[in-house]
Formats: structure tokens, sequence, C-alpha cells
């Protein structure tokens, strides 16, 4: 096993790095870049003509500057677009050693005999995913569960079909990079009627220095189908940062449920801010069909700069969009997160929970928009954007936006800031709990609301996430 | 009585809060089976005394010692003094919103008994005992901890967690205020419940109510930091009668208000 640690941060336990031989692209970006991408990828002409259009695009367009983070501008030539681990064996079903154990090591085991029973499995290391589990059970009830590449490859016409409808390349800067560039993620098709039987995973790894990760993902449930996918993400503890800018779309049908979930621990970079991965990701879902739900949980735990709305439109009567976060940020670290809801169709509902948690020397903001159109009739909103604080030197804002164009609307906002008091952790304190377990109380009761909404064992994982996080914080 | 076996005793205790000296050489022995009650006007120093033997990070001990079965209390962290059998009910509990009272009480029992613990089915079993003997409503161990809970809730709380964890010293910091007739007999029918030969109890009250329920064997008088009279039962009589103008009079303190 060739796998080790790096020894920059011992408290991170995911920071080890993989020696694998990579197959890579020369760094920066023009078009031949993005040609040798797609042809790498064995895409065809039209995926080609796409990116190419995306990144002129892109070429024209300068990075967002209005969110609450503060980061040097970013150098785009000085970025490698593509590194996949070279395969060993010729066999395409085989999965190599190293990234067994790679995978193995953070937790996703991906061979039949250890896998995890009640979750399918995409793993993604660096640009390409190197296996998908549990494939034939899914494929005998109608499932399409597979890398972007494949999907690409084998089912032009539905990815063609559904693919940049809900981000397309021209809505903003890092979503116009991505559909440059973009390398692999997972494609995930839910047929008519189908209740999908396992939660749907995709484990995303940066490895390879200077790499970005672009990923892509895109999800379809059609008509009466329900999926419950969840994605996790870490990356080496590095003194550089890595760039990470993926676009997730997601389309629901009439009837259908989709519940898209996020732990997020993508390295954060050490306490003076040094390291860690800028992540710019840009998530929607269009609840397209009536009574249709969306509903994203994120658990936001990494991380350098976290810059990432996922939102919902509600375009079907009846249509419910969900977002319930919690976003921890520790030493230097930025993130300024939250969800867009719109409502379009009648009888639309949307609830928004979002627990912001800061400590150290970080900045944690919350920007949220509620807007419904004119035409829009009785739709509903509930917004509660709480922010806790731990020690003096963190800060934490909230940004909400509501517009409203349809006098029948009824949209209600509550706020809180709270920081965790000396009282309260003497109070635990004095129950013989310790200083950490008094904090880790204290905190996973603010993000409760969320953590109850993850699939049982990540919400367990979510819990020890956060207490690792937050160890040696108070004080 | 060789001084290592006192069970509680505090030795020349002085305290400050915000450069503020509160205590002011306080001595007090309470021994093994016995129950205390300390009384004194607003201002005394009742509270800072509870908050420093619990170890109140924002009380600054200057002087003098804290010791539990021969141990100094003040060399421990507040969760090792809970560890060591010692409990401090609060006069204002905080509220700690998204944890339920159960999931708190396990925690603080499993991190107060280590090797004994309670199986979870056996600490569940005692658990309801105890809600019932203090005639709290099922419902209440589903709720977040102090959260939303009235004054008198809150104080059972107390009680519940101080049956919940059995500690073999306990002090009690002004339970008996803000409580109407039937919720301090239920507090003292939780008290009864612990008071026995190995258990020693330090009552800080503000009125002789409470004594009615709780039967001190020994009663102090806490004037500007300091213990300026002690004795027995009787002593809760005459104060009640004759206010704490006598003691002044008597010590030559400065009136403060009652």
């Amino acid at each position: 096993m060739s796998t080790e640690s790096t020894a920059i941060l011992d408290d991170y336990k995911y920071g080890f790095y993989t020696d694998i031989e990579s197959d890579a692209v020369p760094k920066g970006l023009n078009e031949d870049i993005i040609r040798i991408i797609s042809e790498k990828k064995g895409e065809p002409e039209w995926m080609l003509e796409w990116r190419l259009k995306a990144y002129r695009w892109w070429l024209k367009k300068t990075a967002p500057s209005w969110a609450h983070l503060n980061y040097p501008p970013i150098d785009y030539q000085d970025i490698c677009y593509y590194s996949a681990p070279r395969k060993k064996s010729d066999q395409p079903d085989e999965i190599d050693a190293e990234l067994e154990a790679t995978f193995e090591k953070l937790g996703v085991p991906l061979h039949e005999r250890n896998r995890l029973a009640g979750v399918a499995v995409d793993a993604v290391f660096d640009s390409v995913s190197v296996a998908t589990t549990h494939r034939e059970m899914l494929q005998e009830k109608g499932i399409i569960f597979c890398s972007i590449s494949e999907a690409i490859r084998d089912y032009p016409d539905l990815v063609r079909k559904y693919l940049g409808t809900v981000v397309p390349y021209t809505d903003n800067f890092f979503a116009s990079l991505n559909s440059a560039v973009f390398t692999d993620g997972s494609f995930c098709y839910i047929p008519k009627g189908v209740r999908c039987p396992v939660e749907l995973s995709t484990y995303f790894r940066i490895n390879a220095l200077d790499t970005g990760q672009f990923e892509r993902t895109l999800i379809v449930a059609e008509e009466s189908s329900y999926v419950s996918y969840l994605e996790g993400c870490t990356a080496p503890a590095r003194d550089r940062h890595q760039l990470h800018a993926a676009v997730v779309e997601l389309i629901a049908l009439d009837n259908a449920e989709i519940k898209y979930a996020t732990v997020q621990n993508w390295y954060a970079g050490d306490k003076d801010g040094k390291g860690g991965i800028y992540n710019f990701v840009t998530k929607r879902g269009h609840c397209r069909g009536k009574r249709s739900k969306i509903s994203w949980t994120q658990v936001e735990a990494g991380a350098a700069i976290t810059w990432k709305y996922p939102s919902v439109f509600l375009e079907g009567d009846g249509s419910t969009g969900e977002f319930y976060s919690v976003a921890v940020t520790t030493n230097r670290m930025q993130a300024d997160t939250g969800t867009k809801m719109v409502h379009i169709g009648n009888n639309t509902k949307s609830t928004i929970v979002s627990k912001g948690i800061s400590a150290g020397h970080s900045v944690n903001s919350y920007r949220g928009l509620v807007q419904v159109m004119p035409d829009a009739h009785q739709c509903r909103n509930y917004s509660n954007c709480d922010s806790m604080l731990i020690g003096p030197d963190c800060s934490a804002n909230t940004f909400p936006y509501i517009e409203s164009e349809n006098s029948s609307a009824v949209i209600e906002h509550e706020a809180t800031t709270s920081r965790v008091s000396e009282d309260q952790i003497f109070y635990l304190r004095s129950r013989g709990l310790s200083e950490e377990d008094a904090i880790s109380m204290v905190v996973n009761g603010f993000a409760r609301e969320v953590f109850k909404q993850l699939p049982l064992e990540f919400s367990v994982e979510a819990v020890r996430l956060l207490e690792m996080k937050l160890e040696g914080s108070i004080g | 009585m060789s001084e290592a076996q006192a069970y509680f005793e505090i030795r020349n205790l002085h305290a400050e809060t915000e450069d503020t000296p509160i205590l002011k050489g306080l001595d007090l022995t309470i021994s093994k089976g016995e129950t205390h009650a300390l009384m004194g006007p607003n201002g005394s120093g009742k509270s800072t005394l509870a908050n420093v033997i619990m170890g109140h990070p924002a009380y600054e001990v200057t002087e003098g010692e804290i010791l539990f079965k021969g141990e100094n209390l003040l060399e421990m962290e507040p969760e090792e003094r809970a560890q060591a059998g010692v409990f401090l009910a609060f006069q204002y509990p905080v509220s700690v919103p998204g944890v339920s009272v159960a999931k708190f009480l396990k925690s603080a029992h499993d991190a107060t008994h280590g090797e004994s613990k309670l199986k979870p089915a056996e600490f569940l079993k005692e658990l309801r005992e105890n809600i019932k003997y203090l005639d709290i409503d099922d419902a209440f161990i589903n709720r977040f901890l102090n959260d939303g809970f009235s004054g008198g809730e809150k104080k059972r709380m107390e009680i519940l967690q101080m049956l919940t964890l059995k500690p073999q010293f306990a002090v009690m910091d002004e339970t008996d205020s803000g409580l109407d007739i039937d919720a301090l007999q239920v507090v003292a029918k939780g008290v009864n419940k612990l008071t026995g030969p190995n258990f020693g109890l330090l009552v800080i009250t503000h009125y002789e109510r409470i004594l009615r329920y709780i039967h001190p064997d020994h009663l102090h008088v806490l004037i500007d930091g300091k213990i300026v009279h002690t004795g027995g039962p009787e002593l809760v009589k005459k104060l009640e009668e004759n206010g704490y103008d006598w003691v002044r009079e008597q010590f030559g303190q400065e009136v403060l208000v009652g």
C-alpha cells in the first residue's frame, strides 16, 4: 500500500496523499487543453462544441466579487485541468489496489465483499470516476447510476436533453469554467415510478497537486420517482490552495422527489490560513413537475473558501423546495453560503433552515434569496437563519433578500445570533462533561434540526465531523 | 477531630470577581451526613460561594482551600469536581436548545459514573422512577434542556439532575426562590431522598421557608463575605422573627439590603 500521510496537519485525518502514477495534461487553460480533455474522455463532437462555447463565454467574464469573501486572485493558468490515475490493469472493471486502499482508508469500500450495504457509491479520484458499486442491482430497476463521462458516451440523448438546462454555461463565472473543463461527476436517472432502494452516493477525492477538480453531476427524477443522493469530499493537506468548481443539476418531474445531501470536508488550510480548497460551487434544482420536491441538506465543514448556494426553482404547481444547512468555519476559513428559492408555480412552498457556526478567526455568512414571481399565487416560505459564535474573534453575517411580487405570498423569516456562553459551558461541565464535550453538546443541539435530515449513518458522521472541527476552539 | 477527616471543609476562603473581593476569609466545615443552611442578605456572597465551590471560571480564589474528602477542589476542573461527587443546584440554570433532557442526563450520568454507569435500559428505568417521584410529566424528558421551562420546572430539573447523578455532596443555591408551596415540597422531597449518612448538603437560601421541609443540623449567617454566626435550628426561628439586624448589631457589619 503506497498511501502515506503528509505531516502538514494532524487534525485532518483525510490529509494523506496517494502516491500513484497519473496521466495529466500540462498546466494552463486554452482551447487545446479542452480538446485534449474531451478526446481523452472519448466524447462526441456536440460535447466538445458545448465546452468550447462555455470557454469562450468564460473568457469574457470576471469572477464575481459580491460575496463576503477575501482571497487573492486565482491564476487560472497555474492549474492543471486534468489528472487521472494511470490504470495498471487492462481489465476495465478492475480497480487498482492503491485506489481501492485509498477509498478504503476514506471509509468508502469499493470492493464487492465489504462495500456499504445500503449505499451505491461512485468514487471520483481527481478528474475521473474509478468505480461505481451496486450497478447490476440498480440496472434491474432501470436506474442509471454511472459517471457523467460514461453517461455522455452511453446515454447521449438523455444527457443532451438535460445537461445545462438547469445551470446553463452562461450562468456564472464558475459555472462557465466548469462547463468548459468538467472532468467527471455522477449521472443518475430514475425512471418513472421507481423508488431508488439504496442511497446513491458520490465520493470526491482530490489527490494530485495543483489540480483543480471540476465535477459535474446531473440527476433526473422522472414522474413519481424518488432518490436520495449523498456526496462526500476530502483532499490531502497541502500548503497551496486548490480549486474546486462544481456544478450540480437536479431535475424533478411530476410528483418526483430528490433528496441531495452533502458532507463537505475538503482540506481547510492550517490555522494561519495556509493552503486549503477554494470551493466555488453552483448547485441548483428545478422542480419542473407538479407536486415535485427537491431537498438540499448540506454540512459544510471544510474548505478555505466556500461559495455555494444550492437553490430550487419551483416551477411546477404545488412543488416544494427545502434547504437545510450547517456551515462550520474555524481558524481562517471563510464561508458565504445560502440558497435561492424561486417561486414560479402556484402553491409552491419552500423551507430554509441555516445554522452557521463560527470559531477562531473565521467569517461565516448566510446569503439567501426568496423570490416570488408575479403569477405565482399562494406561495409560502419559512426561513430560519441562526448563527452561533464561539470565541471573540470570529464573525457571522446574515444577508437575506426577499423579492415578493405577488401579494398572496406568506413569507416568514427568523434569525438569531448567539454566543456559546461561559455560563452554558460551565453548567454542562458542572455535570461532569469535559469542556470539549460541553461545546460539542451545545453545538450539536444548535444544528440538530439539520442533522436529523441526514440518513442516520451520515448524521452520526456529521456529528463526529463537527466535534473534530471544533476541538480546541474555545478558551 | 483530625483535620484530614473532615468531609467537606472550607478554610479561610477569599475570592473575587472582576477585581472586587466578595469572599473575605470564609470558614465552614460540614461532616458526613449533615445538612447545613447558609443564610444571608443579597450581596453577602452566597452565590459566589456556590460558584466557587463548583469552579466557575469567572471567580478567582485568591486565598484559602476547599477540601472534599481530603482533596483540594480548587485544584480540580469543574467536571472533575462533579466526577468526585460534588453537585451544584443552580439558582439560574441555563438552557441548551436542541439537547433533550434524556440525552443530557444520560451523558451527565455516564460522565460522572465511569465504570459503574448504568446500561441504557436500567438508566431509563431509574429516570422514569425519579420523574414519577418528583411528580414530573413523562413528556418532560423529551423537551430540550431548560429551553422554555418555567422557573418552577427549571428548579425541578435541577433536583432531577441531582437524583440522577447521586452526588455525595451538594450545594443548593437558592433553589427555593420563586417557588410556590407545591413546588417547594417537591424540591424538599427530592432532597430528602438523598440525605442520609453518606451525604453532605449545603442549602443556601434567602428565606427560612424551605428549612421547614429540609431540616438543617447547623445554620450559618453570611454577611459581607464572612460567616458571622453559626447555630442550630433554633437560630432559624430567631432570624425569621428578628431579621438580620441583631446580627449586624452584634458583629458591627454594614447594613445590606435583605
